[in-house]
């Protein structure tokens, strides 16, 4: 797994193709499978789950590390880091509507629903869980989501071209592309032990 | 509907992983064993249950528009509980869930049945369908992981109880409790499932 003495690159090539987090991790699925369906969609998504976790990612470190562990309140830790991150969120949200338009059209309406996420809550945890240092942390929650947008934008190409193969009647819809994600799930444990990780 | 169509609904017919699709991060992940996913299903069948009798307690009291944070925080409260418990208790199976553990908070069932159900109806109806709705994922989870551990592993496990070992010379697949093992069961589950309700009608 990953701890803090490691190399930045080993942390990113870590987070991005060896623990892959749909693939491998299997966190994020709801959005993974709910929006892959095309391919520009899923652009849009991936820019914005890595937006948020690397700002969640860090606002929680600093939570732990200066206000839940000098307080002795680490059992606050689910509880706090939710609502942080919900009401970041909503804060980023109604700050980019109004300063920056474009930018909010491109992303924003995927934003409120990454507030569900599992994904972003995960980075949140894990950092902890991992005892990384901040810049590690940075390093680390911008890799995860970069490991999500690869996998999100190689499955909606694969999903555009599901839609026009024929597919046995019992597995069309959801049975043929949770299959899909099998063999490509394979393909990323190819990448297991690389070096040696 | 009746109390008992409440109930029953959420195990076959609004199944919440194979028909609604939500939840499906915990599910997948821990299904390696039907042991882990037993363990799974019940922690998360707790939050539901306790959830939803919370909330449909004080659904009177609450102002609509901050329902969802009143709702977060009420169940991180219970996933708080079960995290320190189940770590006391079984540190193993604490173990091999990680992070899964802390995420039942964020886990959309529960958040889903609160919003579309417990906010809108008494205790007793709540209780009933966070029962079936629990479940039915508890169901599901531990089918998931039995599959994935049979084929993967030659046996099934729950709480200490071994009830199939198919013994040293069944050759197991080992992909099957890895990673691509999981999203295939779950493909397959989903088609059984359909098969299972159009048959009925």
């Amino acid at each position: 797994m990953i701890s803090n003495d490691m190399a930045w690159y080993m942390i990113i090539i870590s987070a991005v193709l060896i623990n892959n987090i749909i693939l491998i991790r299997f966190l994020a699925l709801c959005s993974f499978f709910g929006v892959s369906n095309k391919l520009e969609t899923s652009i849009g998504m991936g820019m914005a789950v890595i937006f948020v976790i690397v700002i969640a990612g860090a606002a929680s470190w600093l939570l732990w590390h200066y206000l839940l562990l000098p307080l002795k309140l680490e059992y606050l830790r689910t509880a706090a880091f939710i609502l942080v991150i919900a009401g970041l969120v909503q804060f980023l949200e109604m700050y980019m509507r109004k300063a920056m338009p474009a930018l909010y059209h491109a992303m924003g309406i995927y934003l409120p629903l990454i507030t569900t996420n599992c994904a972003v809550l995960a980075v949140a945890l894990l950092v902890i869980d991992y005892n990384l240092g901040f810049i590690n942390t940075l390093i680390y929650s911008v890799s995860v989501p970069v490991g999500y947008t690869l996998s999100i934008i190689l499955f909606a190409g694969v999903r555009e071209r599901i839609d026009i193969a024929p597919i046995p009647k019992f597995l069309k819809g959801y049975p043929i592309i949770f299959i899909t994600a099998s063999i490509m799930s394979m393909a990323f444990l190819g990448f297991s032990h690389l070096f040696g990780l | 509907m009746n109390r008992w169509q409440v109930f029953i609904n959420g195990i076959i017919k609004e199944n919440p992983v194979l028909v609604l699709l939500i939840g499906l991060c915990p599910t997948l992940a821990t299904s390696g064993s039907a042991n882990d996913g037993f363990g799974m299903g019940i922690a998360a069948t707790f939050v539901l249950i306790a959830s939803n009798i919370l909330i449909s307690a004080v659904r009177k009291w609450t102002p609509d528009q901050i329902r969802i944070p009143i709702f977060i925080i009420i169940i991180s409260t219970f996933v708080t509980i079960v995290d320190y418990t189940m770590h006391a208790a079984d540190p193993v199976l604490y173990a091999n869930l990680g992070v899964f553990v802390p995420l039942i908070v964020v886990n959309c069932i529960i958040l889903g049945r609160a919003e579309a159900f417990a906010y809108k109806n008494d205790v007793l109806s709540s209780t009933l369908d966070g029962i079936g709705m629990g479940l039915g994922f508890t169901l599901t989870i531990t089918v998931l992981g039995a599959i994935r551990e049979i084929i993967g592993n030659g046996t099934v496990t729950i709480l200490n109880y071994e009830l199939i070992n198919l013994g040293e010379g069944f050759m197991p697949a080992l992909v099957f409790i890895m990673p691509p093992g999981a999203f295939l069961v779950m493909g397959l589950l989903i088609a059984a499932n359909r098969l299972l309700i159009r048959k009925r009608g």
